[in-house]
């Protein structure tokens, strides 16, 4: 079809050609591997990192007090795959995520207190109050939700990439989902589509190795999810989601391969979520020692802080300050979200219609 | 012996066609399988093939002949070694209803409301300027009509779905805009309701304006997570900031003979939901200037067309920019002595009804809703008000339908003013049938909508 005329010719000229050197081998493959940071990046990712584990930190605190209500996904752990995958991409670009979404909204340089004042309900709330953890949205930040349906935003970011297309604005959909949602029947439906028509859309799985409570390998034949689009030709990759610097280099691959026309990519981060799968988790499908090895062995905020002291020579009073400064952000977030007033009750029948 | 070759049908609906074209002449020998002829609808063309061998006898019908009855006799052949001459006079007589040969005038032409005499007249309301020229036009050129508008003036707006551009469109709404708009805008899917229907509300959420050709409303029900969770919710969840404008069209409801899974009415449904609008027009006019009004709407959309009433000719205004108002109903036609409310296919049952009970001395009032949700309670109260009884005629399931809905608004806002019971007349409380006889018990009839008007009138 036309749309896909401009960014398809290419794959469409030689058929043959690219069908062997498209095989389900060469496909996929693993990542090229950590590609060193400058100093400001490692700086940056740390810090960005940082405030999405402390304003996660003082949510789940807060939800325990009962100032937060309904279900809530903290990002605890994953904080590398949307800092590392916002450091590739450029303004303009969309994201769009699951429920799990308050790590994406930072990311996206979406206000904290808006967000924290949306958790507890609150009029200041980015959604005024309306719309809660899951659902969440900033047309100014390209921030298209927060979507509490599984595997919907599989479907609607990969409109967002028609969008982009149909425009021809050179922008690409940051599209996210989990391990959990990628056995939804409407991924493939869009990967299909997606291929079909050669839309800019990175589809970044968050493999973070449950869903819910069901281990990737008792409800995936697959496994290996940088493989899910072979049979569309999607190019696939997996990444090592716990190192930032990881992530950014392969995140800049596959932005520019949809920016280029291409189609889509499909980037597997290999992660894993600290705390339950909501706050009402139970936490008996694994144990307590496989949840401390990855802490103590790949969190991602360490590895950046190590090399920050060892190879820039930050002191740690530096780092300190950067900590500090985050705190103050995140407190100042949550006193505004505790202090805030709740919609008024007219409130209840506005932005039902344009 | 001589083989009679009769009209075919192409679809469960097609009562007539046209005889496009013969591909054999008097004499020819025919095998099994060679194409005679060509037929065509407004909807499709069809190659019309031989199942029995022998010679093209007599061509009782000529190329270019439009309107003919599906069943009409329009050639024999005679068997090997059977005497031409003798078969071209069977006893079947040549038709005389055979109408005259590609003569009929062109659709869009310009005549008269008054020459005109079957056409239902449309009753404009206020709703278009004194003296404007009405035109003939079927629905499914009202609606094609319609998009094609809204895409000139408008470069957001686009059309999607199953067969809507090279095929021309699977009951041949979107024919022409392919040729016209080109394949970035009129955009065929791959079979997928549920994740075309995604990717199009994703891209309204950036701001297009995406058109949602669902082949059916039955296979909406793949996308109803989208319609509804994704579409209908996001104006709200996110306090105001991000619109939905899209339009889902498509047939909803029973055609002929499709059996439980293709008939199904979805009006109720998406009646249900807070953040959608829902619209059903009954005529050609109303068609066009709903789904412009539609497409223009900032809001999601859910255009309940009928695919009995596509082909249905109706007077349509002649205007550069003919838009109605979304949330208004019609009044069809007055009356003093019972409401009938409906809207799309059960139009036809009430204002058959309507023109039966005349005859009995008892004036219906016949409300068209064209609007289901926001509903226009207002004007049915109003009415209702007036005649003191109120019928609701529709052809979805009886629970928690669209009649059960007026008839609450009715008890509510008008208790006093009732003469008698509200009556919902229904499509019956069953999965729809295919037998044709049960088929038509399952759904409403006229002489349901005139028993329930007697009884409510004492009459």
């Amino acid at each position: 079809m036309a749309v896909a005329a401009k960014a398809g010719s290419q794959n469409k000229s030689s058929p043959g050609k690219a069908g062997a050197a498209r095989g389900a081998r060469s496909l996929t493959r693993r990542t090229n591997g950590p590609v060193a940071l400058s100093k400001d990046e490692e700086v940056s990712a740390y810090r960005d990192m940082l405030m999405i584990r402390r304003f996660e930190e003082k949510a789940g605190q807060m939800y325990g007090m009962g100032l937060i209500g309904g279900f809530c996904h903290l990002y605890i752990g994953q904080e590398a795959v949307v800092v590392g995958m916002q450091m590739a991409s450029a303004k303009g670009d969309q994201v769009i995520t699951g429920y799990r979404d308050h790590g994406h909204m930072l990311a996206c340089g979406m206000d904290p207190k808006g967000v924290m004042a949306e958790l507890t309900g609150r009029s200041g709330g980015l959604s005024r109050g309306k719309g809660g953890s899951m659902h969440m949205f900033s047309v100014e930040s390209n921030f298209y939700g927060g979507h509490g349906i599984v595997g919907a935003q599989v479907s609607l970011g990969t409109g967002l990439a028609f969008a982009n297309h149909y425009r021809n604005d050179g922008r690409v959909s940051m599209t996210y989902f989990g391990d959990g949602a990628a056995n939804q029947g409407q991924v493939y439906e869009c990967f299909n589509m997606a291929e079909l028509w050669k839309l800019p859309v990175v589809y970044v799985i968050e493999n973070n190795r449950y869903a819910m409570g069901t281990a990737v390998s008792r409800a995936s034949a697959q496994t290996d999810f940088s493989k899910r689009g072979v049979s569309f030709n999607i190019p696939g990759e997996q990444v090592d989601g716990m190192d930032v610097r990881a992530v950014k280099e392969a995140a800049e691959r596959a932005i520019q391969w949809c920016r280029d026309g291409k189609g889509p990519y499909i980037l597997e981060m290999q992660t894993y979520r600290y705390r339950g799968h909501s706050m009402s988790d139970p936490a008996k499908y694994r144990s307590k020692d496989e949840v401390q090895k990855m802490r103590e062995e790949h969190d991602p905020i360490e590895q950046v802080r190590r090399r920050l002291i060892e190879e820039w020579k930050i002191s740690e009073d530096e780092l300190k300050a950067v900590d500090s400064h985050v705190r103050e952000i995140v407190n100042a977030a949550a006193d505004f979200a505790t202090t805030n007033p709740e919609p008024d009750p007219s409130e209840l029948y506005t932005d039902i219609l344009r | 012996m001589s083989i009679e070759v009769l009209m075919p049908a192409l679809s469960p609906t097609m009562e007539k066609g046209n005889l496009s074209k013969w591909l054999k002449n008097e004499g020819d020998a025919i095998k099994p399988g060679d194409v005679i002829a060509e037929i065509e609808t407004d909807k499709a063309t069809m190659e019309v093939e031989a199942v029995d061998e022998g010679v093209l006898a007599k061509i009782l019908v000529p190329a270019g002949t439009n309107d003919v009855p599906v069943n009409q006799l329009i050639a024999i052949i005679a068997a090997e070694g059977e005497d031409v001459s003798k078969a071209g006079s069977a006893p079947t007589a040549a038709p005389v209803a055979v109408a005259a040969p590609a003569a009929a005038p062109a659709v869009h032409a310009s005549v008269p409301a008054t020459a005109h005499p079957d056409i239902p007249a449309y009753d404009a309301s206020g709703e278009i300027p004194h003296g404007t020229e009405m035109v003939p036009q079927t629905m499914r050129e009202a609606l094609r009509d319609a998009m094609a508008e809204e895409m000139r003036s408008n470069e957001s707006v686009f059309v999607m779905g199953e067969e809507v551009a090279e095929y021309q469109g699977a009951y041949k709404i979107t024919q022409g805009l392919l040729q016209e708009f080109g394949p970035r805008r009129v955009i065929d899917t791959p079979i997928t309701e549920h994740g075309f229907a995604g990717i199009a509300v994703g891209a309204a959420l950036t701001g297009l304006r995406p058109v949602l050709e669902f082949m059916t409303f039955n296979f909406a029900m793949q996308a109803i997570d989208h319609i509804i969770n994704s579409a209908a919710k996001t104006l709200y969840m996110s306090g105001g900031q991000m619109g939905c404008p899209i339009v889902f069209r498509g047939p909803n409801g029973a055609a002929a003979r499709v059996g439980a899974q293709h008939s199904q009415d979805y009006s109720a449904w998406y009646s249900n939901v807070p953040g959608l609008l829902v619209v059903s027009p009954s005529n050609a006019a109303d068609a066009k200037g709903l789904l412009k009004a539609a497409i223009r709407n900032p809001n999601p959309v859910v255009f309940l067309e009928n695919e009995i009433l596509y082909g249905q000719t109706g007077m349509v205004p002649k205007m550069d920019d003919f838009v109605l108002p979304i949330g208004k109903a019609r009044i069809a036609r007055t009356g003093k002595d019972v409401t009938i409310v409906s809207f799309s296919i059960g139009m036809t049952y009430a204002l058959k009804a309507a023109e039966e009970l005349a005859t009995l001395g008892i004036e219906a009032e016949v409300i068209d809703l064209r609007t289901i949700r926001p509903m226009d309670v207002d004007t049915i109260i109003a009415s209702v008000r007036k005649t003191g009884r109120c019928i609701t005629v529709e052809e979805g399931w009886p629970q928690s339908g669209i009649g059960s809905e007026i008839s609450a608004q009715v008890m509510e806002k008008a208790f006093d003013y009732l003469d008698a019971p509200v009556i919902r007349i229904t499509g019956k409380d069953v999965p729809m049938p295919y037998a044709a006889n049960l088929e038509k018990l399952a759904l409403p009839n006229v002489g349901e909508v005139v028993e329930a008007a007697r009884a409510v009138t004492y009459r």
